[in-house]
């Protein structure tokens, strides 16, 4: 689908004038917010920032909606790749956590918005974005994008918040809200009002987006690329660095039996009840980076950047399905073997017996094994005596072992990511024999 | 508007009413609590509740919202079943059906969008409950069941996901399901399958492995069709309507919801 962007553009205008009015409608909310609670600056800039998104709309429904520069897009797509988006996105997170109490300020966090919304804008003009984006199962994932940014927002604030009056010797604010209300009616009521907003959003949602349906099943058909529900996604972009065994079967199997262990684990009593980060630091971190990093931002590489034959494209890019990237994958084995010390990988001769077979396995792997045992069995040892002391001497043997397990485990995605990315290694371990591979 | 009073008056004051609602109108405290505590429906909610408990910022409404998709899925469901039949000769054709035909044409569009909103909803639910770190003592086991719900509602929707037989749904299945041959053990292509052979013959194969299991074939399809049709319409909400009911009793066995001490 090679289309002209500027016919493109002309398409989209409708869509776009109104998706900028709706911008400029909720930035015109902003000002009459500031003008309420008095401050005249923020309302200045905000009333600003509607009349140049009011502008965009214009320019929008008129066929000349703002777009990037085909250079420009070409660069963007040049720079990100499966290593830079992660890379990115890792460093993002941190930067987001490290200065929270600024960037949850409201005026911050609705530039933020406001910048997210625009780039939406923007990118909408190119036919390769838009048709991603607005493939109707795709629709809800934007849609998860922006909600998750809003809410964690709205969590951090109340924590950021929080942490300073606990710090102050004050309770969390939920306290502030102590007060015992009836649910009849404060609660039904709401809940009343709450299945009327639902209900409406969702018939919108349905009369404005039909339910795909796209050929009938065909059997020898088979798609390029073929993709899971988007919520599995995650799932399939493992692929790349697991076995099916592995990334379909034992990490989601571990995913589910970790997250129902997380209160056993987590034996700080601390953060019960209210929003905070402070209080529970690891906690929080663990599990933001297994949920933002590790989980969503899977589905999203997934859902937006992965075309036929699994390639990973840029955002603006074509979606070439003659797009080949050479993979050359060595083994760990191979690697140590030839590479590291210039000799023959050894082969298991035919015949051999059971000892010699295993034995020459072992010798084969032993690079690998040596590498899973430190990280497996020496580190958590050591681990116990130094950095997690005091989790250790809290938690007890079992707690601990099964806590720096599922820790160990999630951390061989990012582990294994790397290698690839640095050194071409597929796996940490092979055994063909047995149809495992690490 | 005095005979609008008057109608609603009789109305309240009839045997009927009386015999269903037994309190007088919800305008003073005695009767807003029997309102409450004598409503079949509304019984699962206490009396009363600290008021951050119903503050927007502390649970999202994610946990009412996800409820309520539950039960609006659950109605549309019900309605697209008069729809459909799963074979290979009607499933497709039905779908066609329900949206060129069919009164009411959004039925699929809020089925499947309610769908998607609930798999973001609970998501964001389970993301509150974490970062309010109310999974704490005493509310470890409802976390435990909410991990339940969680895999259910991906589990749903999943399986309804391959009914209206198109392209995307099959393929999106097949996908999926391929995981199931990578079981180790009792996947044909699972690590350590070798290991159940009998006198040198293999028990594990793609005639009787995990994923044959899952599809009742070797690929997908009419089985698969009617495997997850019963999964999806039958056998998962049933499972899921216990669990929901749990998770709500233990939220009140667990001393309501949580907060600053
Ligand atoms: C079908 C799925 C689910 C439904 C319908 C559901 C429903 C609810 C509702 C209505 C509440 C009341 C408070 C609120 O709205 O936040 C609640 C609380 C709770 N949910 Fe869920 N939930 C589901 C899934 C989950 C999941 C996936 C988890 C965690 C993994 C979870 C853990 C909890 C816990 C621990 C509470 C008590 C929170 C507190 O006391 O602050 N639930 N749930």
């Amino acid at each position: 689908m090679h289309l002209d962007p500027q016919e493109f553009v002309a398409d989209m205008a409708g869509f776009l004038g109104w998706y900028y009015v709706v911008v400029a409608a909720c930035n015109a909310g902003a000002v009459w917010y500031c003008i309420a609670r008095r401050r005249f600056f923020w309302m200045l800039v905000w009333a600003a920032v509607t009349v140049g998104f009011a502008v965009a709309a214009y320019q929008a429904f008129d066929g000349r909606a703002i777009a990037l520069d085909e250079a420009v897009k070409t660069q963007i797509d040049a720079f990100i790749g499966p290593v830079s988006f992660t890379v990115g996105t890792f460093v993002f997170l941190v930067v987001m956590y490290l200065g929270r109490s600024f960037f949850v300020l409201p005026a911050v966090a609705w530039a933020g918005l406001n910048a997210a919304l625009l780039f939406m804008g923007v990118s909408m003009t190119d036919p390769e974005f838009a048709a991603v984006v607005t493939k109707p199962d795709n629709v809800p994932i934007v849609a998860m994008v922006f909600l998750l940014g809003i809410f964690t927002w709205w969590g951090t604030a109340q924590a950021v918040e929080n942490d300073r009056r606990l710090a102050q010797g004050r309770p969390p604010l939920e306290k502030d809200y102590d007060q015992k209300v009836l649910v009849w009616p404060d609660v039904v009521y709401l809940e009343l009002i709450g299945m009327i907003i639902a209900t409406v959003v969702l018939l919108v949602w349905s009369l404005a987006i039909q339910a795909p349906l796209e050929e009938p099943a065909n059997p020898v058909v088979t798609p390029n690329p073929s993709k899971a529900p988007w919520y599995f996604l995650g799932l399939q972009e493992m692929l790349v660095y697991f076995d099916a065994s592995i990334a379909g079967v034992i990490l989601p199997v571990l995913m589910i039996v970790g997250l129902m262990a997380v209160p056993y684990l987590d034996f700080n009593e601390k953060g019960d009840g209210y929003y905070t980060i402070k209080q529970r630091r690891f906690a929080y971190i663990v599990f933001q980076f297994g949920f933002l990093q590790l989980w969503i931002l899977l589905i999203l590489i997934g859902t937006f950047m992965r075309g036929p034959n699994w390639c990973f494209f840029g955002l603006y890019e074509f979606r070439d399905p003659h797009k080949i990237v050479a993979a050359s994958n060595i083994k760990l084995s191979e690697l140590f073997w030839s590479v590291g010390l210039g000799q023959s990988v050894p082969q298991v001769a035919a015949g051999a017996g059971f000892i010699v077979r295993t034995a020459t396995i072992i010798w084969r792997e032993i690079a690998g094994l040596t590498f899973l045992g430190v990280y497996f069995v020496a580190l958590p040892v050591l681990l116990s005596r130094t950095l997690l002391r005091s989790f250790y001497r809290q938690m007890g043997v079992t707690r601990y072992t099964i806590m720096i397990f599922m820790l160990l485990m999630m951390l061989m995605l990012p582990i294994k990511m790397v290698l690839r990315w640095t050194l071409n290694v597929s796996y940490i371990v092979s055994l063909p024999e047995y149809f495992a591979n690490f | 508007m005095a005979f609008g009073k008057k109608i609603i008056e009789s109305i309240r004051s009839s045997q009927l009413w009386k015999s269903v609602f037994r309190h007088a109108p919800p305008l003073d405290r005695r009767n807003r609590i029997l309102a409450v505590v004598s409503n079949f429906v509304l019984h699962i909610h206490p009396v009363s509740v600290k008021k951050h408990v119903i503050r927007p910022g502390f649970t999202w409404y994610m946990g009412a919202i996800t409820f309520y998709l539950f039960l609006l899925e659950t109605v549309t469901g019900v309605l697209l079943m008069f729809y459909y039949r799963p074979t290979l000769q009607w499933a497709y054709n039905d779908m066609l059906a329900l949206r060129d035909v069919v009164s009411l044409g959004v039925l699929r569009e809020l089925h499947r969008w309610g769908a998607h909103a609930m798999v973001i909803s609970v998501w964001l639910h389970m993301y509150r409950v974490f970062l309010t770190g109310s999974y704490k003592k005493p509310r470890e086991f409802n976390w435990v069941v909410g991990v339940l719900l969680l895999v259910m509602t991906l589990l749903l929707s999943f399986t309804g996901y391959l009914l209206p037989w198109d392209q995307l749904s099959m393929w999106a299945i097949t996908v999926g399901s391929n995981m199931a041959r990578a079981v180790p053990f009792v996947g044909y292509e699972g690590p350590g399958q070798q290991i159940l052979s009998v006198g040198g013959i293999d028990m594990i194969t793609g005639g009787s492995d995990s994923r044959f299991a899952l599809l009742g074939a070797r690929v997908v399809g009419e089985e698969t069709l009617n495997r997850f049709y019963i999964l999806h319409c039958v056998a998962i909400p049933l499972v899921c309507a216990f669990f929901i009911g749990l998770h709500f009793w233990r939220i009140r066995k667990d001393g309501g919801m949580s907060g600053p001490k």
